[in-house]
């Protein structure tokens, strides 16, 4: 096995490794060449043509891109042809964008302006050809502005890859557009993933820019806001803070500084969604019963499976969202003891995601007729309204989170990394089921980016097998081995995202799988430095379920549960 | 190695025959290539899908050598034993030699498929993605199809033409000759079987298609090749084999520089920047009245060096020289 390939870029010898591409072995060796249609989770489909270089010997330019390197290869990554078409090309990609940049989900920070910046190009050389293109509306969470798109199709790609495809290009020629299919037995499922793939800020959530401000506007009503797990190891990055830099108490500070009174942590939420659904899963272990049990707390996932595979409805544990069942026991509990009208609070989240803007708005979720949620900011929508309101997040003093729902576990909070539900449920479940106590309570099988994990764990002589999906395209996969009786687990986490709701589409850009590690790490510090890093030993959690869920059975059920029925699909709407 | 690939490969490399499908890959190194690739499944297919609207040779082949071209494809399934092949046919050549080919084929594992698209579709990967039943779209190479192709699987893919010299090549009939196509303004249009490694005058002059005036000016190798003038005859015919030869007195250059920009917006699969945006801004330009040299010169460029596939890459150089055709007739970029 050759181990090393010796190859001359721009003059200068090199080492690279087999099979490695020019742009590879150029970036490892601190050599800049421009791309822009790649990204790191999808194929390289070699389309810009920006990141063309001339390698000798061959006649045309090459994409480095997709060229692997050779033994001998003399690669020239700065040649006057190689910057004149270059910047030709980048160009013709500019006259397809329609530039918005003040109001663009990658805050001028996109590879777009930076390469127009660095190549010198002439962003207006050609008159947009897509400035009459439509906008289209996606069930009112997700909007996608073709008249910004730079025909890459990463975002149908992705989409694909989710196990969707609601993406796909229509028409030929200066026509040519990407939209959503024809096909009626295809929907979006408001994961977001186009947004967080798409170079060119064509997609973003709806009212991303629009409607941010809605919940300051509420003068008359106590605003109460709670945040995600995930977004005290993320927010900072739109500061130019470090993916994974936790900063849960800056964060306090900050919604303090907006005019928030009223914070919680959703991650108190999650070690509610923990007890039941442990609860729920040993009734389902005794009886046999619809297993493997199915997460829900992702919902793009459980509109995946309302949508493709409602079969799997029954497997689904029915127990609710963290962001739900905190919001419905705000409304309930939290104002009966505050002496609250419920009516007169407005509910906020701030959450990774786009698809809790369409959780929020279900109807089946309504506790006493209210919805448990009234307003959902994604972590982009927070920082942007803190920038807009000159807050500067970086300066901001760290204040402690004082509400009765500010103090989760440690397993609540590590439910924003992929396999954080999983390890919370077992270590709840575990010791229920057991009486004993978890010597080691790190379940680190679950853990980490990989698409697809699983556990084994002996729970009173029976091996229950656990899995951890991030990513709809493999849960697809995973369901159809479930139906052929190809694998039988006893649970299933799934998120739609990559790596969890610390890749969600409602997080900072960019996003990808270093990015990502990082954030997950961020969460699982805040788990190992907590003293209760169980669920069920959450004060809070066991003060509630004995004043409150324990007195009014019906209660605990409106609170903690729900329904899920077959979705059809949503009508399309042209907006623009 | 198996007797039977070692005595067919071997033929083919003495022979030296190229693929005729324009590339002029050799042929023998194409199949050793295939041979070496390990797989449970290999596939053949006979590409018979020309879309270049100057290409006549295959109707040619379905006319005059249906049987040979079958032969060929026979001898690669004979040498690969266990593949099986796909003859892909322009949906015209389809419908009317179906039956002609049905009888040929008898029982053997060979399938016929019904090109969907235009132009591009013939493109050898695009007539992949066909096959595979998906949109006509170039692949990224490498890997080759002869190590991955079809549903992954190594796929040793030929022009219909070279499967036609390979059987002569068994038969020992082969004399090194290939297919040569004239059309335009010429005496004796159509499908000329000559010697292989012929200038373009050789070809003219042989065919009686040679003017004597110098009235006239050519465009070599399909309907996106080079144009060239009277003078620039004198090199050897490479890649498609054909000659269109134009009337420089009637011929409307920018009539024609349009014709060829709509052509390739029309037939590209808009996957890449050059060819996708950058022939529409030329079409653009071209309307607007003056041509921009700057902005033609950029775009040839872009298109020639950094298109996807071969489609841009021959637009480009098509353009470029039509236009240099049109200053050399007409001093300037005039006319429009």
């Amino acid at each position: 096995m050759i181990s090393k390939v010796n190859i001359k870029i721009n003059n200068k010898a090199i080492t690279a490794k087999p099979k490695e591409t020019i742009a590879e072995a150029a970036k490892r060796n601190g050599i800049d060449i421009p791309l822009l249609c790649s990204h790191p989770d999808l194929k390289i489909k070699a389309s810009c043509r920006v990141c063309v270089v001339k390698v000798k010997g061959h006649d045309n330019l090459m994409p480095s891109c997709s060229t692997e390197i050779q033994e001998g290869m003399e690669i020239f990554t700065d040649t006057k042809e190689i910057k004149r078409a270059r910047k030709t090309n980048l160009e013709l990609i500019f006259a397809q964008h329609r530039e918005e940049c003040s109001d663009c989900v990658w805050n001028y920070n996109c590879q777009l302006l930076k390469l127009a910046k660095q190549e010198k190009i002439e962003i207006n050389r050609f008159q947009d050809r897509k400035s009459k293109f439509p906008t289209f509306l996606f069930g009112n969470v997700i909007e996608f502005d073709s008249s910004k798109c730079i025909d890459c199709r990463n975002c149908i790609e992705m989409c694909q890859k989710q196990g969707v495809g609601y993406l796909e290009t229509r028409s030929y020629g200066h026509e040519t557009n990407v939209m959503p299919v024809k096909d009626k037995n295809k929907d979006c499922v408001y994961c977001g993933q186009c947004i967080m793939h798409c170079p060119a800020g064509a997609f973003e959530s709806t009212g991303e820019f629009e409607k941010i401000e809605e919940p300051l506007r509420q003068k008359d009503k106590v605003a109460a806001v709670q945040f995600a797990p995930s977004i005290r190891s993320s927010i900072g990055e739109e500061f130019g803070l470090q993916p994974g830099e936790v900063v849960t108490e800056k964060l306090v500070g900050a919604l303090r500084e907006l005019g928030f009174n009223k914070i919680f942590d959703t991650s108190v939420g999650a070690d509610f969604t923990t007890m039941a659904e442990s609860a729920e899963v040993i009734e389902r272990m005794e009886s046999g019963k619809n297993l493997p049990i199915l997460t829900s707390c992702c919902p793009a996932w459980v509109r995946y499976i309302e949508f493709y595979y409602p079969e799997f409805i029954p497997n689904l544990t029915t127990v609710r969202s963290p962001q739900i069942i905190l919001g419905g026991l705000i409304k309930t509990y939290w104002a009966k003891i505050n002496k609250i009208n419920p009516r007169n609070i407005f509910s906020v989240s701030i959450m990774p995601c786009v698809a809790k803007k369409y959780e929020a708005k279900r109807p089946e979720l309504k506790v006493k007729g209210m919805k448990p949620i009234d307003y959902v900011l994604t972590t982009r929508e927070l920082a942007r309204l803190l920038m807009r309101r000159k807050i500067d997040f970086k300066k901001i003093k760290p204040q402690a989170i004082d509400s009765m729902f500010g103090s989760p576990s440690g397993a609540g909070v590590i439910y924003g990394a992929s396999g954080g539900v999983m390890e919370s449920a077992l270590r709840t479940t575990y010791e229920k089921l057991t009486g004993q106590r978890l010597e080691n309570i790190e379940f680190r099988q679950v853990r980490g980016m990989k698409e697809y994990k699983e556990a084994e764990i002996d729970i009173k002589g029976i091996k229950r097998k656990a899995v951890v999906i991030n990513g709809l395209g493999v849960a697809q996969n995973f369901l159809e081995k479930i139906k052929k009786g190809e694998s039988s687990p006893t649970c299933v986490e799934v998120m739609a995202c990559p790596g969890g709701c610390i890749g969600g589409g409602g997080q900072p850009l960019p996003s990808d799988g270093e990015i990502r590690k990082k954030r997950a790490a961020g969460l699982y510090s805040v788990d190992e430095k907590k003293i209760i890093r169980r669920a069920h030993e959450n004060p809070v959690v066991q003060k509630v379920y004995s004043e409150f869920f324990e007195r009014n059975h019906e209660m605990a059920h409106k609170v903690l549960h729900t329904k899920y029925h077959k979705q059809k699909r949503e009508k399309l709407k042209i907006i623009k | 190695m198996a007797k039977q690939e070692q005595d067919i490969i071997s033929k083919l490399k003495k022979s030296g025959l190229k693929g005729r499908g324009g590339a002029c890959f050799p042929t023998g190194d194409k199949w050793d290539c295939f041979r070496k690739a390990k797989a449970e499944k290999k596939y053949i297919v006979c590409n018979f899908a020309e879309g270049d609207p100057y290409m006549l040779k295959e109707a040619f082949l379905l006319k005059n050598h249906l049987a040979e071209v079958v032969d060929g494809v026979k001898i690669a399934l004979k040498t690969f034993i266990g593949s099986t092949a796909f003859i892909y046919l322009r949906h015209d050549y389809y419908k009317k030699y179906k039956n002609a080919f049905k009888k040929e084929i008898g029982s053997l594992p060979i399938s016929l498929v019904e090109k969907i698209g235009g132009y591009l579709a013939g493109e050898e990967t695009c007539a992949l993605e066909v096959i595979e039943g998906k949109k006509a779209e170039p692949r990224l190479r490498p890997p080759y199809p002869a190590q991955s192709g079809l549903w992954g699987f190594p796929t040793l893919i030929n022009n219909a033409e070279t499967f036609y010299c390979i059987s002569r090549i068994t038969q020992e009939k082969y004399k090194n000759e290939r297919l040569y196509c004239l059309s335009g303004y010429v005496k004796d249009k159509g499908a000329h079987e000559l010697k292989e490694r012929m200038t373009i005058r050789e070809i003219l002059w042989q065919t009686g298609n040679l003017s004597k005036d110098n009235d006239f000016f050519v465009q070599v190798g399909g309907f996106l090749g080079e144009f060239l003038l009277p003078a620039e005859l004198d090199c050897l015919l490479c890649g498609l084999g054909s000659v269109v030869v134009f009337n420089s007195r009637t011929t409307d250059l920018i009539k024609l520089v349009k014709e060829k920009l709509k052509f390739v917006m029309q037939e590209n699969c808009d996957k890449c920047t050059p060819c996708r945006e950058g022939t529409y801004r030329l079409y653009e330009n071209l309307n607007q009245g003056v041509i921009d040299e700057k902005l033609a010169e950029d775009i040839f460029l872009a298109l020639r060096e950094t298109s996807f596939c071969p489609l841009g890459r021959a637009a480009g150089s098509c353009l470029e020289s039509l236009l240099r055709i049109n200053k050399f007739y007409n001093g300037i970029n005039n006319g429009l």
